[in-house]
């Protein structure tokens, strides 16, 4: 149960998924993300797939956007490590301007964390040379469409890191 | 046992401007060998990538859903991608033909059997998954007869095709490369969709 004061909620993100003409919602949910989702399924304008593991993701965003959609990915930074070959074989390989929106589990400003899924997941976007924007609040929401322009500027995945939990509303 | 270039033809014959997603031995150019399909522009192979065929074509039938979408996966693919058969199922496209090309074998790696190969029951297994259709051919014939009615099901259809291993064991890096490239089908398919 989440007891601190929320600074993230859902409608920031989807206001601007919409504002981006984004069609789909590609995603396994996470522990962060029960509020987003109760939210999606009543947006009648973005489509959600879900997946049952985090590698299948990026490949059917590819077929999505090959085929004329414009689709993100909404995973947590565990499925990030667990999709390797699907990002370089169907995101780096093939010039799909893809944003991940990734969970930053275990994200947090006060001291160390004992999460190594938060402490692995920029050194292993560093490594594929993708940029990538954090979230924490809804004031920084619109860096989604920062990173929408530069996926499609550049024709390269480019990650938002989602480092907050949603609130309710 | 089907020979997976007949298999191919076979199904092209049948496309009517339909697209396709081929993988491993259903992709003749993976051997650096001509397409047997008549029509690269709609055309969407898929090599490596952890067995994504099933998922990449899922994607472009949700994306193009008056166009048919014939995957063509590997029983190796496939097991590496296996919940692509739930994730499929569930968003359940009445556009969409799964064939799997069941050879029971890693024929690209020299040939070696394939987990449950022999005795995983991919009929059972799609049906359970909740495909709309499920057939299975282990004939030329047989497929040529039935493939009409496999066309007009309404999908996603799963397509069990027992085919004969065409063992590839030449390390990758001799290897004949396509001459048609992944990045380039992926250039040229929304054009040929009008889609960009």
């Amino acid at each position: 149960m989440t007891t601190h004061e929320a600074v993230l909620h859902p409608p920031a993100l989807i206001a601007e998924l919409k504002k981006n003409d984004i069609t789909h919602i590609v995603w396994l949910p996470d522990s962060e993300t029960n509020f987003m989702y109760q939210m999606l399924m009543a947006e009648p304008s973005i489509d959600l797939v879900p997946v049952c593991r985090e590698g299948e993701t990026m490949a059917i965003a590819a077929g999505l956007w090959v085929g004329g959609k414009k689709p993100v990915v909404l995973i947590q930074n565990t499925g990030i490590f667990e999709s390797g070959d699907s990002i370089r074989g169907l995101g780096l390989d093939i010039n799909q301007p893809l944003v991940m929106l990734i969970g930053y589990r275990g994200w947090t400003r006060r001291g160390p964390t004992p999460d190594s899924a938060a402490r692995y997941i920029e050194h292993i976007l560093h490594a594929w040379g993708l940029n990538y924007y954090l979230i924490e609040t809804d004031e920084d929401a619109d860096r989604i469409s920062v990173a929408i322009a530069e996926a499609e500027r550049t024709q390269r995945p480019v990650g938002v890191l989602i480092g907050a939990e949603f609130g309710s509303s | 046992m089907i020979n997976n270039q007949d298999a191919v033809r076979l199904i092209d014959s049948k496309r009517d401007g339909s697209m396709i997603v081929p993988t491993m031995n259903a992709n003749n150019v993976h051997f650096g060998l001509p397409t047997v399909t008549t029509d690269q522009s709609l055309d969407l192979p898929l090599s490596g990538a952890m067995g994504k065929a099933s998922s990449l074509g899922l994607g472009l039938a949700l994306a193009q859903p008056e166009k048919k979408c014939f995957i063509l996966d590997g029983d190796g693919s496939l097991l590496m991608n296996l919940g692509a058969l739930v994730t499929l199922a569930n968003k359940a496209p009445k556009n969409l033909y799964h064939f799997l090309f069941n050879n029971g074998v890693y024929a690209v790696t020299g040939g070696q059997p394939i987990p449950g190969s022999g005795q995983t029951d991919w009929e059972e297994m799609a049906k359970a998954a909740g495909y709309a259709a499920v057939f299975s051919f282990d004939n030329l014939e047989d497929l040529t007869t039935g493939i009409d009615e496999v066309l007009a099901a309404e999908g996603p259809v799963f397509v069990h095709l027992a085919v004969e291993p065409e063992i590839e064991n030449t390390p990758v890096q001799f290897r004949q490369r396509p001459s048609r490239t992944v990045l380039q089908a992926f250039q040229d398919l929304p054009e040929a969709l009008g889609v960009r």
